[in-house]
């Protein structure tokens, strides 16, 4: 019990910086998923050729190697005049690959709304913006919730990537003490730590879900 | 009045609507009728904007009508759509506000006092905050009318407004539209149902189904 108590302040600490790089992936991959999306079912050819082979690149190769380019490998090809700081990287590669999922997943829910919807709000004279904002988005938002919920759950685990640029997250903060004190208990305490964020995340999800059960 | 003149519209190198010609007066009634497939939808499209002539040229009291843009003008076609296409996250009270505030910048009240008066003209008074799945077939195309007419068109068309209704609504439908008329207001209804369209209308246009 001492043990953990010694340890744990090390954990929350990983913790703290794991939920840092959840929250602003978030805050910045789902609008620009909207969009992206958006420009996905664009009748512009070019944006969407363009935003396809985005998508593409984003979702063929793992996240841990973007990650690795962002941080090593665009110093190199800058040579040296743009660089990022480690928390930057990892939060730029974070923004664009999740982006790119957000995106496929709004591209689909998109799709899905009858193309009268859009008649109808044009027939009332809404702007192209109105009728995304007023009409479409918050359909489209009911629609995807259950999969973005999928992407939110991995997020928290995929977070824990960025150990590779020297990061210490959650589950850099339980190998260093496991590996320092040879005992498991640091990784048993880490593992209920993302439990307990995915819970959280499973109960906010759930609880939206609910809120947009008003209508069908 | 609206005119419409030599009418043409194409899809790919198929003539749907080979030059229609009509026009009606203010607060009159115009029934469009024709067999399926004779481009009725298409028309009522072409007028409302939701499609592009290929020919020919649409008079609003004697003036040029681009209905594909129709930015900085007053409202002039309203449509009651076939599947009403209502929105289904809004209240029916909010589908009727919606596009008064958005649009024509009314406040919140007026568009609220406006769209109260409207549910209460079409007896939909008590299901104000029901949405649209809530609401029956008949009751969803009163909401439908009374959306399109909170935005004060000059006209407002329907597509086959007696399709999605069983028999006993056929007459509910009759009356509202009749009702509309005394009140000033000028409409358009396309109908494939001929006995519909003879008890209603001061004027019939035929549409056929073209040939190649
Ligand atoms: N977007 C479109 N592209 C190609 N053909 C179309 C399109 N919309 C309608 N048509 C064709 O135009 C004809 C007239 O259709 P429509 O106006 O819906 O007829 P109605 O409403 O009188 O039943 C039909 O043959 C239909 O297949
Ligand atoms: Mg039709």
């Amino acid at each position: 019990m001492n043990y953990i108590l010694e340890i744990l302040p090390s954990l929350l600490n990983g913790a703290k910086l794991t939920l840092e790089i959840f929250f602003w992936t978030l805050i910045g991959s789902l609008p620009l998923g909207l969009l992206v999306g958006l420009g996905l079912t664009s009748s512009f050819m070019p944006l969407r050729a363009l935003l396809r082979f985005y998508v593409w690149l984003m979702r063929g190769t793992p996240l841990l190697l973007q990650l690795i380019f962002v941080f090593y490998g665009l110093p190199l090809i800058a040579n040296g005049v743009f660089t990022l700081e480690r928390y930057d990287a990892a939060l730029f590669a974070f923004i664009l690959n999740y982006t790119a999922y957000f995106a496929e997943i709004f591209r689909g829910g998109l799709q899905s709304i009858d193309q009268g919807q859009y008649e109808s709000a044009k027939v009332l004279r809404l702007s192209y913006w109105q009728t995304i904002r007023k009409i479409i988005t918050p359909q489209v938002i009911k629609i995807v919730l259950p999969s973005i919920g999928n992407e939110v759950i991995n997020l928290v685990k995929d977070s824990s990537l960025v150990y590779v640029i020297g990061l210490g997250d959650l589950l850099r903060a339980g190998n260093i003490a496991t590996s320092r004190d040879v005992t498991l208990t640091p990784l048993i305490l880490v593992g209920i730590i993302y439990l307990i964020l995915t819970a959280f995340c499973t109960y906010i999800l759930q609880k939206l879900e609910r809120h947009y059960s008003y209508w069908r | 009045m609206l005119e419409l003149k030599n009418l043409t519209k194409k899809f790919d190198k198929r003539i749907i609507l080979d030059g229609v010609n009509f026009s009606i007066d203010d607060g009159k009634i115009l029934c469009i009728v024709g067999q399926s497939g004779a481009g009725k939808t298409t028309l009522l499209r072409c007028i409302s904007g939701l499609e592009r002539a290929d020919a020919g040229e649409i008079l609003v009291d004697g003036k040029k009508f681009d209905p594909v843009n129709t930015k900085n003008q007053d409202s002039v076609i309203g449509i009651v759509f076939q599947e009403f296409q209502l929105f289904p996250h809004l209240s029916a009270l909010e589908n009727i506000m919606l596009a008064p505030e958005l649009v024509l910048k009314e406040t919140k009240v007026q568009a609220k006092e406006q769209a109260q008066d409207l549910l209460e003209k079409l007896s939909l008074k008590d299901k104000a905050d029901l949405y649209p799945y809530q609401l029956s077939g008949g009751q969803k195309q009163r909401l439908a009318i009374a959306r399109a007419l909170a935005m004060k068109p000059k006209i407002l068309c329907y597509d086959e407004p007696t399709s999605a209704l069983d028999p006993a609504l056929r007459d509910a439908v009759k009356k509202i539209i009749v009702a509309l008329k005394k009140d000033g207001i000028t409409q358009i209804v396309v109908t494939h149902d001929m006995e519909f369209a003879k008890q209603i209308a001061d004027k019939i246009l035929k549409v056929e189904v073209l040939k190649k």
